[in-house]
């Protein structure tokens, strides 16, 4: 069976970039799995997303949706094959939740045929699911961020796709709702969706992903399962920053504690000396 | 409230059209009208009602549509609620394009629209190109000042042409400066009804791009929108229902802005029926501000353009504040 989602050697030089902003980058999430994506910043992640958008074309390299190249298919298909909920995204007029919710359909019409004999069922299942059922007449502009990151899932989940790709979602989230988006999210991977997490996280990372793709200057430093990548000597390279690794007590996951600036005289000394 | 929101807006605007048919130099009765309007009574009555104040309710209810639709999509593709061609240079582009078609002699159902339209066009396309070299189209000030500095230009260029066009080939450059629906006959109805058909037609087929578009590029570049072409393609529909208005009614400021927001307060917000609400809405009130217009000091006709904008300039001031506030 293909991958949810493949991206082989994918490179992506931005227009008049100087550089490429994605060097060749080459990984698979599987369905029914959380792959994240994670690195530091202006390590090309996002770029990874806008080039699924094909809001930037690719320079080499392809991506594909259940093992269909992306250049082969419509727009309007890969929505419907994977829902992408981008980093940033704001209605620039008021609607109602149930609105919004509805547009997750769009995929699914066209122009000449408005006919969607599964939408109202479609979105029904998905304001379930990320349960947003007791706000659907409340406008997009009066949410609280946890609620309005639930309600663009709920619009993304309506696409009816089999893969979610979310492109930091829990930015600006307290953790009692960011907790809740990731459980969501390893829920709907239980159920047999592929999960494509791009975040910061890197503790919840660690014990929520299956696959872990750590990027650094536009390339795969490390991949595989949390344990294996998140060790202290790839992340402070990358991150150029020391850091120890402890053990999370509940689930052994490994749990990342940056040290504080001092501690980095202290680290670096002995080396120097 | 949305069933409530079309019985007032149809009722305003049959309301609207009838005053626009009795008042005038002449005041009429509504029988008189109806008889008029079956060919009955005396000549002048039948001449007047017919020939003068039918068109001229037509020629207004058209263009206050097509200022209306325009507005909603230049705004949807925007994402910008002060976004409308008169204030983003686009409606003088047109003025500019019509003039120069008049001035050269062009056929006024064909070469004077389009040549309005090519002026809008290039206007719109202007616009967007200043305010992406000073740092992207999202900002609506880039945009505001943009249109400003085309429409002075457009301005310019209008008063260049008059200076050097002969007298008799151009009516006055106040009329498209300020706008007037002064002198409509059947004939400029029809093509400008062709034009609104078009243009009007395409947006509604285009309503859900609009949707869409409205969360923002990448929003609607994941729900499977070509961004750059669906925006393109319902910026141009917008121009050349601004640029027809025009070449019919020169220039009448604001309705683009005011209507789509009286509609979306009502509740109306997805873009297929939004689109039929701002024009039903902008038909009432063109109609109305014409009424205005040739009623508050009789002979004396005001601008069309100058009612428009005497309402206009408060509620974009307004907008312009809460917009401040909000950021």
């Amino acid at each position: 069976m293909s991958a949810a989602i493949e991206f082989q050697d994918v490179r992506v030089r931005y227009p008049g970039g100087p550089a490429l902003a994605v060097a060749g980058v080459t990984f698979a999430a599987q369905s029914g799995t959380v792959t994240a994506v994670t690195g530091p910043n202006g390590s090309g992640k996002s770029t990874l997303v806008k080039a699924l958008l094909r809001r930037v074309p690719l320079a080499g390299g392809s991506i594909a949706i259940e093992g269909v190249a992306l250049g082969q298919i419509s727009l309007r298909e890969a929505a419907r094959r994977a829902a992408v909920v981008p980093q940033r995204e704001e209605p620039a007029f008021p609607m109602t939740v149930r609105e919004y919710v509805a547009l997750g359909r769009f995929p699914h019409t066209s122009v000449w045929s408005t006919s969607d004999p599964d939408g109202d069922r479609a979105v029904a299942a998905a304001v379930e699911r990320a349960g947003v059922g007791g706000f659907l007449e409340r406008h997009t502009d009066a949410l609280s961020g946890g609620e309005w990151q639930r309600v663009r899932i709920a619009r993304a989940l309506a696409q009816g796709g089999r893969l979610l790709v979310l492109d930091e979602p829990t930015t600006f989230l307290d953790m009692g709702h960011e907790m809740a988006v990731f459980e969501l999210l390893a829920e709907l991977a239980r159920d047999g969706m592929g999960v494509l997490l791009i975040t910061h996280q890197l503790n919840l990372v660690a014990r929520f992903a299956h696959h872990v793709v750590l990027l650094h200057g536009g390339t795969v430093a490390a991949q595989g399962p949390p344990a294996a990548v998140m060790t202290g000597g790839i992340l402070e390279r990358v991150y150029d920053w020391p850091l120890v690794v402890a053990r999370d007590p509940a689930v052994g996951a490994p749990m990342l504690i940056p040290l504080r600036a001092p501690a980095r005289i202290t680290v670096h000394r002995p080396m120097e000396t | 409230m949305r069933v409530r929101f079309w019985v007032i807006a149809l009722l305003a605007l049959a309301a609207a059209a009838i005053l626009g048919v009795a008042l005038g130099a002449v005041r009429l009765s509504p029988a008189a009208i109806w008889a008029a309007l079956l060919g009955h009574g005396d000549s002048t009555t039948v001449a007047i009602v017919q020939r003068i104040r039918l068109p001229r309710v037509a020629l207004s209810a058209l263009a206050g549509a097509a200022l209306g639709m325009s507005g909603a999509a230049m705004q949807g593709t925007l994402r910008n609620g002060l976004a409308e061609p008169y204030l983003l240079g686009v409606s003088g582009g047109a003025a500019v394009g019509a003039v120069a078609a008049i001035a050269l002699g062009l056929n006024v159902v064909l070469g004077v629209p389009l040549a309005a339209f090519a002026g809008a066009a290039g206007a719109a396309a202007l616009v967007l190109a200043i305010a992406r070299v000073a740092g992207g189209r999202a900002d609506v000030r880039l945009l505001l000042m943009a249109g400003v500095v085309v429409g002075a230009f457009a301005n310019a260029a209008i008063m260049v042409v008059y200076a050097t066009a002969p007298p008799e080939t151009v009516r006055g450059a106040l009329w498209w400066m300020m706008g007037s629906a002064d002198g409509a006959d059947w004939r400029r109805v029809g093509w400008l009804a062709a034009y609104v058909a078009i243009g009007g037609g395409a947006l509604v087929l285009w309503a859900r791009d609009l949707d869409a578009l409205a969360l923002g590029d990448d929003g609607a570049a994941a729900l499977g929108v070509d961004v750059e072409r669906a925006s393109r393609r319902a910026y141009l529909a917008a121009a050349l229902l601004a640029a027809a208005t025009v070449a019919a009614a020169g220039l009448v400021g604001f309705v683009g802005l005011v209507v789509p927001h009286i509609v979306r307060a009502a509740g109306v917000r997805q873009h297929r029926t939004l689109l039929w609400g701002t024009a039903v809405v902008g038909a009432a009130l063109v109609i109305s501000a014409d009424v205005v217009a040739r009623t508050i000091r009789p002979p004396a006709e005001l601008p069309l353009g100058a009612v428009t904008a005497l309402l206009g300039v408060p509620f974009f001031l307004f907008q312009l504040r809460r917009l401040a506030v909000r950021s």
